[in-house]
This record gives C-alpha cells, sequence and structure tokens, in this order.
C-alpha cells in the first residue's frame, strides 16, 4: 500500500457573486499517491481550476465552505491565508495559468528568483547550483538569469515559471493548464519536463489541470474527470481511456479524434447541450440532462464510490 | 512612440479614471464592453458616485441656465451700494463696484459651461481624429502623426495661449474654447491610438476588412463602439480640464474681453484687494463653484469606471 | 539607450523651433501692421518709441523679406537679445525676467518634488489600507478638482488676511533690503510659505490618486499574484507593485509639467509674488509684449529641459530602456 501524499475529503468552495454563490467546488473527495501524476480533466468551468487553486491560494472572492485537506497527514489549512504561507512553495505549489505574465516585468528574472527566495528565509547562493541545473534541464540557457522576461518567448517563460515553482522541491506541486497557451513542440518539452521533474523527485506528486486529455493520456499515471463541481470518474490511465465506466467520460472519449484513423463516414460527435448553472445546481446527477443514459434514480444524486480497485464513478449505471 | 510601444504602461498612462493630473490612474485598463445597454443602465443607477456627481452637475446647470433669469440686472451693472455682505437683496453681496455677485456668479457659470463643452469637445474631437487615424494607418502616417502629438503634448499650453490671447484685440468665449480645443487633446489622441492599435488586430475588425467595410466604416462602426465607455470617460475629462484652464486664462486678464466669468470674478476679486479688505463673497463662490463642477466630474468618472469595469463592482 | 535619447532630443528640439516660430508668426497673423499696433498698444516715451522701432522693425519689418525676418528673431534669441521691456523701460526683457526666474524656480522645484514623493507615498499607503483610502481619496480629489488660484486666494485669504499669520505680498519684507542676513532669509521663507503650500496641496491630490489606482492596479497584477501564490511577503509584494507603479507617475509628472508652472503663475499672481507669474500679470496690464513673450520663451525652455531631466531619470529607474526595449511610451 502506497502513501498517500494528498487527501481531499468532501472539499466545497464556493464563488460570491453579485447574483449569489457560484457553488464551484461542491464536494470533492479523492486522494493522491507519493509520486503519482493524476491529470485533472474536464469542461471548462466544471470546477477543475477553482480546485487547483484553492489547494495554494484563494482568491479574493473564493470562499472556504466545507470539506477538509490533507497533505503528508497533516492537515492543510487551505480557510487561512496566514498559515497557509508556510506551506506555499516549499510543500504545496503551483504553476499558474498566467505563467506568461506571472513575472516582475520591471525585474530581472535572477534577482526576482533571489528576491523571492531571500524572503522566504532560503539563501539563493545556496540554491544557485540547482537552479541551473535545472535551467539545463528544461533547455534553458543560464543567461536567462540576467534577461527580463519580456525578452523571453512564451515558451521558455512557462519553462522558467516550472523551475522556479518547483525550486524548493514541493510535495505537491499543482500545473494549470500549462500547455494551453503553447503550440505543440513546446507542449511535448513542457510534459517531458513534467515527468522528468518527478522521476527525479524534484516533486513528490503532480496534479495536471488540463482540458486536453489527450496530453494527460500520454504522461499521467491515473486521470480525475470533473463535472460542473463534482467528481465523475476517477481511473488510472489506461483504464480511463479504454474502459471508462461514466457516460460522460464515455461521450468525452468518443470525441477525440484519433491519429491516423480516417473519418470517412463517421463524423465527430461532441456533447450536445452544456453544463448546468452552478449558482442554483440542479438536484441528483448534474449530468442527468445531457446524458442519453439517464433514468428515474438519477433524480437522486450518485456518490462518488469505489467500482474497481483505484477506480471510482459517480454514476448509478457504473454500479 | 513606434509600432509595438509598451501598451500596457501606455494606456495606463493614459486612462482617465481620474484627471491628467493624476495622470496615470487606470485600475483597470480599457473596460471589456459591458453586456448589453441594459446592464450598463441597471449599474449605472445604482452607482453612488455617478448619480451623486451628475446630480451637483445638473444643479449647478440648472443654476446657470435659470438664474440669470431670476436678476433683471446685468452681471457687470451697478445696482447695488458697493462692497456689501450677502443679504435678501443681493444672495451673494455686491462688489467694490455695487455689482451683483450673485448675477455675476449665474453668468459666469454659462460661460464655464459654455467653454468646458465646446473646447472640451473640440479637443475630444481632434484627439479622437489623429488617434483613430494614427492607430489604424501605422506606417508613416502613424509617424507623423506622433511627432505632431508630442510637440503639442511638450509645449506647455497656457504659455502658448498667453501669446495668442495677449495678441487679439477682442476675445470671446468661442475663440477661447476654440484655442483650449486646438491645444489639449494630445492625451486623448494617444490612448486612443494605443487602444485602437491593440483593437486593430483583432477578429472582428479582420471580419469587417474581409467584408469590404473602408477604414473609416471600420472605425466608426468597430473600433470606436468598443471603445465607447473610454471614449465617454475622456470626454468629461476634458470638459473639466476646458473648464480649470480657462478659469485660469481669465485670471491672467486674458480672457474674453466683455461678459463675465468665473475666473475673472477671481481676477477682479484679487486686483480690487478683496482678500485684504475680507469680501469673501466676492471670491469664495467663483472657485467653489469651478472646484464643485470639477470635483463632481472627477467623481463621476470614478463611478463610470465602477460602471463599465465588472471587476471594480463592489460586491 | 543612445536611440531613445535620440529621438527625446529630437522632439524637444523640434518643438522649441515649433515655440519660437509661433512666438515669432502670431503677430504677423494679426490683422494691420504688427509694428505699428504693438507701437501704438504701448503708449511710450518718444525716446522708447524709436529703440522699440528698430527693434521691431528688424524683426516684424515690412521691408524686408519674410525669412529675414525671422532669422533676425533668431538672431536675437541666440544672442540672449529679447528686446526691451515696455513696462519697465528701458531694462532688457532678459534682465527682468532673469531676477525673477529664481522666485519662481523656488516655488516650483520643491512643491513639484515635495508633492510628487509625498503623493505617492500617500496614495500607496491609501491603496492598502481601507480607513486611509477612505479620506484620502474624497480628499485628493477635492484637491486636484480646485483650481490653483482658488486655493491661493484661500490660503492668502484665511492666513494672511484675517489671521494675519502670514504675509499677503511681495517677495520679502518691504522694510528689508536684500542682504546676506538670517532676518532677510527668514523674511524670504515667510513669504515663500503660503505660495508654496498652495502649489503643493492641489499637486499633491493629484498624485495621491494616481499612485493610488496605480497601486492597485500592480497589486492585481498576474506577477503579484505569482508571488503571492509562492508565499512572498506582503513586503516584498508591496515593494514590487510601488516600484512599478513608479513608472507611470513619473511620465505623468513629465505631462504635468505645464500645467504646474501655469499653476505657479497664478498662484504668484495672488501673491503679487515676484516672479515670472507676476511678471505676466504685469506684461498684459501694460501691454508689455517682449516681456511676455520673453516670459513665454523662458517657460518653453524650463519646461522642456525639465521634461528632458525626467527622461534621464525614468532611463534609471526603469531598467528596461537600459537594455535597449521601449519602458515607456516614446
Amino acid at each position: 500500500m502506497s502513501q498517500v501524499t494528498l487527501k481531499v475529503d468532501n472539499l466545497q468552495v464556493w464563488y460570491r457573486t453579485l447574483r449569489g454563490d457560484v457553488q464551484a467546488l461542491d464536494g470533492v473527495s479523492f486522494t493522491v499517491g507519493d509520486g503519482e501524476l493524476v491529470g485533472l480533466a474536464g469542461e471548462s468551468g466544471c470546477g477543475k481550476s477553482t480546485l487547483g487553486k484553492s489547494l495554494i491560494r484563494l482568491d479574493g472572492r473564493m470562499r472556504h465552505v466545507g470539506g477538509t485537506v490533507e497533505l503528508d497527514g497533516k492537515e492543510l489549512p487551505i480557510g487561512d491565508s496566514e498559515r497557509m504561507n508556510g506551506f506555499r512553495f516549499k510543500e504545496v505549489s503551483i504553476i499558474p495559468q498566467y505563467a506568461m505574465s506571472a513575472m516582475n516585468p520591471t525585474r530581472r528574472i535572477g534577482r526576482m528568483v533571489a528576491e523571492l527566495l531571500e524572503s522566504r528565509g532560503v539563501r539563493f547562493e545556496g540554491q544557485l547550483n540547482e537552479l541551473l541545473r535545472r535551467l539545463e534541464l528544461v533547455g534553458l540557457d543560464p543567461e536567462v538569469l540576467e534577461r527580463y522576461p519580456i525578452e523571453l518567448s512564451g515558451g521558455m517563460k512557462q519553462r522558467m515559471v516550472m523551475v522556479i515553482s518547483t525550486l524548493l522541491n514541493p510535495s505537491l506541486l499543482v500545473a494549470d493548464e500549462v500547455t494551453s497557451a503553447l503550440d505543440v513542440s513546446n507542449q511535448k518539452a513542457v510534459a517531458e519536463a513534467l515527468v522528468d521533474f518527478r522521476d527525479r523527485h524534484y516533486v513528490k506528486s503532480t496534479i495536471i489541470i488540463t482540458h486536453d486529455l489527450s496530453l494527460v493520456y500520454q504522461i499521467a499515471d491515473s486521470i480525475i474527470v470533473m463535472y460542473a463541481g463534482k467528481l465523475a470518474e476517477k481511473a488510472p490511465t489506461d483504464t480511463l481511456v479504454h474502459a471508462p465506466r461514466h457516460p460522460y467520460t464515455r461521450m468525452l472519449i468518443g470525441a477525440l479524434p484519433e491519429v491516423g484513423v480516417r473519418y470517412d463516414t463517421k463524423r465527430l460527435e461532441g456533447i450536445p447541450g452544456s453544463p448546468p448553472s452552478l449558482l442554483d445546481p440542479p438536484k441528483g446527477c448534474r449530468f442527468r440532462d445531457r446524458c442519453p443514459l439517464a433514468f428515474d434514480k438519477c433524480a437522486e444524486e450518485p456518490p462518488f464510490r469505489e467500482v474497481a480497485p483505484d477506480h471510482a464513478v459517480a454514476c448509478w449505471k457504473a454500479f | 512612440m513606434s509600432g509595438g510601444p509598451d501598451l500596457q504602461e501606455e494606456l495606463a498612462a493614459a486612462t482617465p479614471a481620474a484627471p491628467p493630473g493624476a495622470a496615470t490612474a487606470a485600475v483597470a485598463g480599457p473596460a471589456p464592453r459591458a453586456r448589453g445597454r441594459g446592464e450598463v443602465l441597471y449599474f449605472a443607477r445604482r452607482n453612488r458616485k455617478l448619480v451623486a456627481g451628475l446630480v451637483v452637475v445638473a444643479g449647478f446647470l440648472v443654476v446657470a441656465a435659470v438664474g440669470p433669469l431670476l436678476t433683471d440686472h446685468g452681471p457687470n451693472d451697478y445696482v447695488g451700494p458697493p462692497s456689501q455682505p450677502p443679504s435678501a437683496d443681493f444672495w451673494f453681496g455686491t462688489t467694490t463696484f455695487g455689482q451683483d455677485v450673485f448675477a455675476q456668479f449665474t453668468h459666469g457659470l454659462r460661460s464655464t459651461f459654455l467653454v468646458g463643452v465646446l473646447g472640451g469637445g473640440l479637443a475630444g474631437l481632434i484627439g479622437m481624429l489623429i488617434g483613430f487615424t494614427a492607430g489604424y494607418r501605422g506606417g508613416v502616417v502613424d509617424e507623423a502623426l506622433n511627432m505632431l502629438t508630442n510637440v503639442v503634448l511638450v509645449i506647455p499650453t497656457l504659455a502658448v495661449l498667453l501669446i495668442v490671447a495677449a495678441y487679439l484685440r477682442v476675445r470671446g468665449v468661442v475663440p477661447e474654447a476654440i484655442f483650449i480645443g486646438l491645444t489639449s487633446w494630445p492625451w486623448v489622441a494617444r490612448a486612443v491610438r494605443a487602444q485602437t492599435f491593440s483593437l486593430r488586430t483583432r477578429d472582428f475588425v479582420d471580419l469587417a476588412r474581409l467584408s469590404g467595410a473602408g477604414g473609416r466604416a471600420i472605425i466608426v462602426r468597430e473600433v470606436a463602439p468598443n471603445m465607447s465607455s473610454y471614449l465617454l470617460m475622456s470626454g468629461i475629462l476634458l470638459f473639466g480640464g476646458a473648464v480649470l484652464l480657462a478659469a485660469t486664462l481669465d485670471f491672467i486678464g486674458l480672457g474674453p474681453t466683455s461678459g463675465i466669468s468665473l475666473g475673472l470674478m477671481m481676477n477682479n476679486a484679487v486686483l480690487w484687494s478683496a482678500l485684504q479688505l475680507g469680501m469673501w463673497w466676492w471670491f469664495v463662490p467663483p472657485g467653489l463653484g469651478i472646484t464643485a463642477i470639477v470635483g463632481s466630474l472627477y467623481i463621476m468618472n470614478v463611478g463610470l469606471d465602477e460602471v463599465f469595469n465588472p471587476k471594480l463592482r463592489k460586491l | 539607450m543612445r536611440q531613445y535619447f535620440q529621438r527625446k532630443l529630437g522632439i524637444y528640439v523640434l518643438t522649441f523651433f515649433v515655440a519660437v516660430t509661433i512666438d515669432w508668426m502670431i503677430p504677423r497673423f494679426m490683422p494691420g501692421d504688427p509694428v505699428q499696433t504693438m507701437l501704438s498698444r504701448a503708449s511710450l516715451r518718444p525716446e522708447a518709441a524709436q529703440s522699440m522701432q528698430a527693434y521691431l522693425n528688424s524683426v516684424f519689418g515690412l521691408d524686408m523679406p519674410l525669412w529675414r525676418q525671422y532669422l533676425n528673431f533668431w538672431g536675437g534669441l541666440l544672442r540672449g537679445d529679447l528686446g526691451i521691456s515696455v513696462w519697465l523701460f528701458p531694462q532688457p526683457v532678459t534682465g527682468v525676467i532673469l531676477r525673477a526666474v529664481p522666485y519662481t524656480l523656488a516655488l516650483l522645484v520643491p512643491a513639484t518634488l515635495l508633492s510628487w514623493w509625498a503623493g505617492n507615498k500617500f496614495g500607496a499607503l491609501a491603496a492598502r489600507r481601507k480607513w486611509l483610502d477612505n479620506t484620502v481619496l474624497p480628499l485628493g480629489y477635492v484637491l486636484t478638482a480646485t483650481p490653483y488660484m482658488w486655493l491661493a486666494i484661500l490660503l492668502a485669504w484665511l492666513f494672511g488676511s484675517v489671521t494675519g499669520w502670514f504675509p499677503l505680498s511681495g517677495g520679502y519684507s518691504f522694510s528689508l533690503a536684500p542682504a546676506w542676513s538670517l532676518e532677510f532669509a527668514g523674511s524670504l521663507l515667510w513669504h515663500w510659505f503660503l505660495p508654496f503650500l498652495s502649489l503643493f496641496l492641489v499637486a499633491f491630490g493629484g498624485w495621491a490618486i494616481g499612485m493610488r489606482n496605480m497601486v492597485i492596479y500592480e497589486l492585481e497584477a498576474d506577477y503579484t499574484h505569482y508571488l503571492e501564490s509562492l508565499g512572498a511577503p506582503r513586503r516584498l509584494v508591496r515593494r514590487y507593485a510601488f516600484r512599478n507603479a513608479l513608472l507611470p507617475q513619473l511620465t505623468g509628472l513629465a505631462l504635468q509639467l505645464g500645467v504646474l508652472v501655469a499653476g505657479a503663475l497664478v498662484t504668484e499672481i495672488v501673491f503679487s509674488y515676484p516672479g515670472l507669474g507676476y511678471l505676466v500679470l504685469q506684461a498684459v496690464n501694460n501691454q508689455d509684449f517682449f516681456l511676455l513673450q520673453g516670459v513665454f520663451l523662458f517657460i518653453v525652455i524650463g519646461v522642456l529641459a525639465a521634461n528632458f531631466l525626467i527622461d534621464i531619470v525614468y532611463v534609471v529607474i526603469d531598467p528596461r530602456t537600459r537594455t535597449g526595449m521601449r519602458g515607456d511610451t516614446a
């Protein structure tokens, strides 16, 4: 039985808006094992970014409504920003969605890293060698530390931010849409770097948030699929892609084009309809309105239950 | 300012959430277009700053429109005992010559509003024309217009107006407004250019171009509406700026040669020792009027910024 | 960086040319013979009229080709000859102006620098303390909406006339003669204080508001979020935000120079403070166009020089300009 890095239990995080509370994350439970690379996939607005963000820093409008998070057996006080500071960067870190603009435009990168480290009580000289080593690993010239962010390309900035975020070897790394803004070759480099970091124990476990299933298929150990603020399915990658149990997952996979396959007569099917509003979510299974397999029991919300070792689904039909 | 300016900073340096005096005050840059008129009006009605500012300005406008009708004598007529403090007969007292300060105030308000609208409007038009053209055309046209903008920007406005106004025998409110309009436009042109630059690469402009629309039509129908909130706020700032500049000119004695204005009232007051004689009713109202109007305009602008930019709305 | 300065200098030189040309052109566009117009407006003693006529003819005379007049004008300018003052005949304009400039600078420089510095500090503070924000913001807006002369009038009235704490006019006490004495210095300061305060307050309001908004903007930037996600202390975040917010404030300072000068002029008029503003008033009242023109040129040169100075400071503060990138909006 391997150790568990992250344990999320019935986590609820809502957004305050003018029109009421958006229940973005509504009772989510799962674990991430040591050394695991977990992909977190789903449509826009399904709550995956909220989940990623809430593990490190709640922004102004987010509220921790309920549930707990445990990191390496210790409670992670996500609702208390002051106490969270001790964990940030050192135990849990993030590669943000906005990596392109994540660095101070008027500071040389090296200087910014030094100031950041010093401010967190870490001596820069001690880290310099490690920093240089990692830059080389991701294919960045050490001279990049002398540059300003504006002088770097998008891909270079992404990789730089990856190096910075993982510099202190966090237990958990959250990678939020790290490939969305990149071209294909950069995507590959970044994906490979993520695996590399895990293999070299720079990072213990990683959660990769993405809407690109084909990416996580290649590097993730297991994949979680979210829908409308709740978990739909979690399974080892191969199982999820080849033998999914949740109708939503099945339709997602079915919507993916396959390399080398010609679609002469068959059409790529999307999933008709759109996700429900989370201001006032419907009772029962949230996928019900779009699900071709829906039946009466779906009026009652299905629990997220294990149907096979390491394989959990939230669907009455799957039990 | 050649192609590829640091737009973020340029925008930040010229967005009008506060006066050019504050010069830099963008809490957030150009706002994404509010979803439909209905939503804008909904927030507009509920925004306290916008409503309060509007009420004050409208109040003064009413005074300007109606006030002169309340008195049957002209502002510069000698109608009463000199140097009288406010009384029932003369609400704002009289000047050292026995002129009715209230009449002067209300007439002065009229000229203030007139200059503000004309001067600010003209500056806005020129700024938009130059900004749109430079931003849309780019290239040599852009460079040339930039040079022009920079020169007019750097030249100290009052100094030029001094020279011009000093030479004119007879000066009126309209020429004064025109001069103000001709010198106050550079910051608007800069900001409009920056935004046009960024908007022009967007898809909907490409679409319009593909469907055969000409440059002018694209600017009028696609680019400008996306900046409408910004243009409105800039217009308000220009109005305020014109009022202040006109008051300064009048105060130096280079305002309209006939009639009365708030700046001229202050000029006269200082000239005729109202300070030493303690005739506060002569110099307090005109300055207070300008401060109130311009201040309300600035507050309105802050309110407008909140209305147009959802991120700023208080929850 | 060299390109940056070359560009800036180019603009300033061009602007100077334009300003001088405008100055020379305006009288020509007015109806009538400019020489006669000027002579008739200035009620002069015969000797004055004669030397005036000579100078005027060289500059505006209709018997000479245009380009000659223009060159004569430039020639005089470069020689430091701005003509003879009508009001203070027979003193040359240059001398009159040079005696007034120190007073104006004494007001402008401290008021500008201090208000910029203090306004930025307060604005930054207001951006992070709600209670301060609620007082600074409305106060700032009122101050910046106040016409410079009106605040000057109010201060002069309240602290000069009503309470009598400060003098109402002059650069120093009329009973004193200029001397290197403590008493004279004290008198200078005493007369200087209210006009300085007036200028300072109005400008302060504008900077405070601007800085507050800029800091808020920076505190919402992506790089701030990233730093906070990595647990950076507020100290570091604020330092970065402040530094970055200063840049547009500096650009704003350059843009505001013309307004500040105008403010100084009217403030001097209110206090009869013997600087350029006072000269302007006298020139207008006495139809002394040479003096007015001289003041105009001085102001233009001063503003251009100040702009250039600010450009230099900008390069120092924004490290990106040194590597040849566009850090500012030139």
